[in-house]
């Protein structure tokens, strides 16, 4: 029995739309709560080529919803550990996982080589950018959001249709609209939209059946409610962002976890009262910081030790390079504690600078 | 005239419901909204779309609708 005989069978999609499904290549951004389920529907359907761009790690808190995930996949990046979830599932497909940012820089590129780009992103810095890629390399934009209880899903840029600027022209600043790991979210939920997702992919490819473009539909879990509010396209909108696609890669993303703003020199931190620096990296990493006031908690633990970070001091945060200890303040922020900082310099660096300055420093 | 505003996301947060029957007498849906941010002065500081006849619309137009929606931008995933 062929795998995909549910879909052969069908009249509206046989061999003919089977085939269209394994010669069609889809872009996920974001394994998450709502990329999980519409990556493994794609996968499942047989969608040929499956791209999934996350820069994000594995948490424990993530499990809740992000259904491709289990506990050994803490700690690790979500769209290697999507890809190898997937394989499984399905290993007659191509999957690519980008285990990296989208950023202006790489967005136009990579949507290039595919025909459908999915949104399961959680910011707006990110969704206004893959919006407006989207716009400059004419592909359909599959869109999901959620908030708490309710979803909002349509389809963007589809056959002259509007783009997400065309429903909401302003992005809100950072931090206005907060998001599932900040306010909640019913596990659930994503669940539903992220099928919903996939179900217009896979429609879009098919070329069967009602496409959501020019409208949004609102999903109220609690009542089980449905909304669907017309979009009409604002050209001026469009034509702002086609105007502006020359300078589309040389914008700098305002980060999402904004590790820009929270990362500094050692320097700063070494002729300061009240501050905790913790060591990050694992136990056996070399050099280690002699004669220096630093605690020590491996990031592969550090969810698990977060009682041990001071929450009135600030925390100057290091690992060997710079790279590792932006994550760990990402998790930290996650877990609501603040004033936490990523030194730039890595270990062998800080060391030269404690032994220039005094503080702290016992004399031998 | 009543009018049903009906508030989305966040918004129901800052109305304390998710729906209500307003007493109106003006004419355009910026009118409204005045009347809304009066009641709900923080209101004023939220993004959102109005849709009315189920079809987002500018705000400078006149209400023709028995139901508004006041629809913000969702960013979770």
């Amino acid at each position: 029995m062929d795998r995909y005989n549910g879909h052969i069978i069908l009249s509206e999609i046989g061999h003919k739309g089977q085939e269209k499904l394994s010669k069609s290549k889809v872009l996920v951004v974001g394994a998450g709560g709502l990329g999980c389920p519409v990556l493994q529907y794609l996968a499942a359907a047989g969608i040929g080529t499956l791209g999934i761009i996350d820069y994000d790690i594995v948490e424990l808190s993530n499990l809740q919803r992000q259904i491709l995930f289990g506990t050994s996949s803490i700690g690790k990046n979500k769209a290697n550990e999507a890809k190898a979830k997937l394989q499984d599932l399905n290993q007659t497909i191509n999957i690519i996982a980008y285990p990296e940012q989208l950023t202006f820089q790489n967005a136009i590129e990579l949507f290039g080589q595919f025909d459908i780009i999915v949104d399961g992103t959680d910011n707006f810095e990110t969704r206004y950018l893959i919006n407006d890629a989207s716009v400059i390399t004419s592909k359909p934009l599959v869109f999901g959001a959620i908030y708490k209880f309710q979803g909002q899903l349509a389809v963007f840029n589809y056959n002259n249709g509007p783009s997400y600027r065309c429903a909401f022209p302003d992005k809100p600043e950072q931090g206005e609209v907060p998001n599932c790991s900040e306010v909640g979210v019913l596990g659930v939920l994503p669940g539903i939209i992220g099928t919903m997702m996939a179900n217009e992919v896979l429609k879009i490819v098919l070329g069967i059946g009602n496409i959501l473009s020019g409208e949004m539909l609102c999903y109220e879990a609690l009542s089980n409610q449905n909304k669907i509010i017309k979009i009409n396209r604002n050209e001026a909108e469009i034509e702002n962002i086609i105007l502006h696609k020359n300078d589309f890669q040389n914008q700098k993303m305002n980060k999402i976890c904004s590790p820009e703003d929270i990362e500094a020199s050692i320097e700063v931190f070494l002729n300061k009262q009240n501050v905790q620096f913790i060591d990050i990296r694992e136990m056996h990493e070399q050099p280690k910081i002699k004669n220096f006031n630093v605690i020590q908690i491996p990031l592969s633990v550090l969810e698990n030790q977060l009682d041990l970070i001071s929450r009135v001091e600030e925390k100057a945060i290091f690992c060997q390079s710079g790279i590792r200890s932006k994550t760990a303040v990402s998790i930290l922020k996650k877990h609501h504690i603040n004033n936490c900082y990523s030194i730039k310099e890595g270990a062998s660096e800080i060391i030269g600078y404690i032994n220039k300055s005094n503080k702290n420093v016992i004399h031998k | 005239m009543k009018i049903k505003i009906k508030y989305f996301g966040m918004l129901t947060e800052v109305t304390s419901c998710e729906e209500e029957i307003i007493d109106f007498s003006g004419i355009l849906i910026s009118e409204l909204l005045e009347v809304l941010f009066i009641k709900y002065p923080n209101l004023k500081d939220k993004k959102f779309q109005v849709a009315q006849n189920n079809e987002l619309v500018p705000v400078n137009i006149k209400i023709s609708s028995q139901e508004i929606v006041l629809l913000p931008p969702f960013s979770g995933g």
